[in-house]
């Protein structure tokens, strides 16, 4: 079921959801990793780079939402999964792999460093402005990738994580089964009470 | 999960200090363990600065900090100390040889 709002989606706010929703399902996947990380100081890496994605999320829904005459939590939770505009590859359950979770999350970062830095050139002056605060902060985010990467790159497992998760980057169209999973558990509160007020 | 076992120490500990507002001293408020010095650095802002509460942090190896908890005063020279002075007793001391044992505030 197509959501009246989504009949009338336009390209801004097409480009607008797929960055929402990249980052909203990426950072439910990273704070999959809260309690269960390598070691405490990686716990609290993960789940704090997982927390600002969130956030970017919720900026981006937002702006497409005043576009559209909705709400940021009617874009983000009461679309059908496959009304969703995420990759692929923010879509796969990888807890307990770290290698695989490291390799993603390397993977994003650079494909979203690109795709950051043609929005802040938008002409759309609240679209560039808003890339260019989400920017400043994933400067902290590839910091890190960029440690981790360092770090594993001579790992046969990681090296190998990186070869399988690389074609998915630009994956979008078909949902896989992970999704359709991460939307049950992601929405379930939300629709457990029919017509609750949150 | 198995059995608990002895946990492993893979990282270097680091020792953080951080400066509140210029002017003040740097002060110890916690410490980090980190594979090398960048990740600690990264731990650092993400522990101790995410939230605007610091001006400056000085992020240090446990190695790098030389400790010392000997303190030899074998003649005890507690004069030397600020409270080798007592000056309650002092006083009461002198109000007795002036012949006024009462002291209003002692």
């Amino acid at each position: 079921m197509v959501s009246p709002v989504l009949r009338r989606v336009n390209a801004r706010a097409q480009q607008l959801l797929q960055i929402a929703d990249d980052e909203l399902v990426l950072g439910w996947r990273n704070s999959e990793w809260t309690g269960i990380a390598p070691f405490l100081e990686e716990d609290v890496a993960f789940s704090s780079i997982a927390q600002n994605e969130i956030g970017h999320a919720r900026a981006l829904y937002e702006l497409a939402a005043r576009e559209l005459g909705t709400t940021a939590d009617e874009l983000a939770f009461d679309r059908s999964q496959e009304e969703y505009r995420c990759s692929r590859l923010v879509e796969l359950r990888l807890v307990p792999d770290w290698a695989r979770t490291i390799a993603r999350h390397v993977l994003y970062e650079q494909a979203d460093e690109q795709r950051l830095r043609e929005l802040v050139d938008s002409d759309d002056g609240e679209v560039a402005g808003l890339a260019a605060k989400i920017d400043r902060e994933e400067a902290y985010h590839r910091m890190h990738a960029q440690m981790w990467h360092e770090r594993l790159k001579d790992q046969p497992r990681y090296v190998e994580a990186l070869e399988e998760l690389r074609p998915l980057v630009d994956e979008r169209g078909e949902h896989g089964p992970e999704l359709a999973e991460l939307w049950e558990e992601m929405t379930m509160v939300r629709r457990s009470v029919v017509g609750a007020t949150w | 999960m198995g059995p608990a076992g002895r946990a492993r120490r893979s990282g270097v500990i680091y020792e953080v200090f951080r400066l509140e507002r210029k002017g003040q001293p740097f002060q110890h408020a916690g410490s980090i363990e980190a594979p090398d010095a960048t990740f600690a650095e990264w731990y650092a802002r993400e522990q101790y600065g995410r939230r605007g509460e610091s001006v400056a942090l000085w992020v240090v190896p446990r190695d790098a900090v030389a400790e010392i908890d000997d303190f030899i005063d074998e003649l005890e020279r507690n004069y030397h100390r600020v409270d080798g002075y007592p000056l309650k007793e002092k006083l009461r001391q002198a109000r007795e040889r002036a012949g006024t044992n009462a002291s209003a505030t002692g």
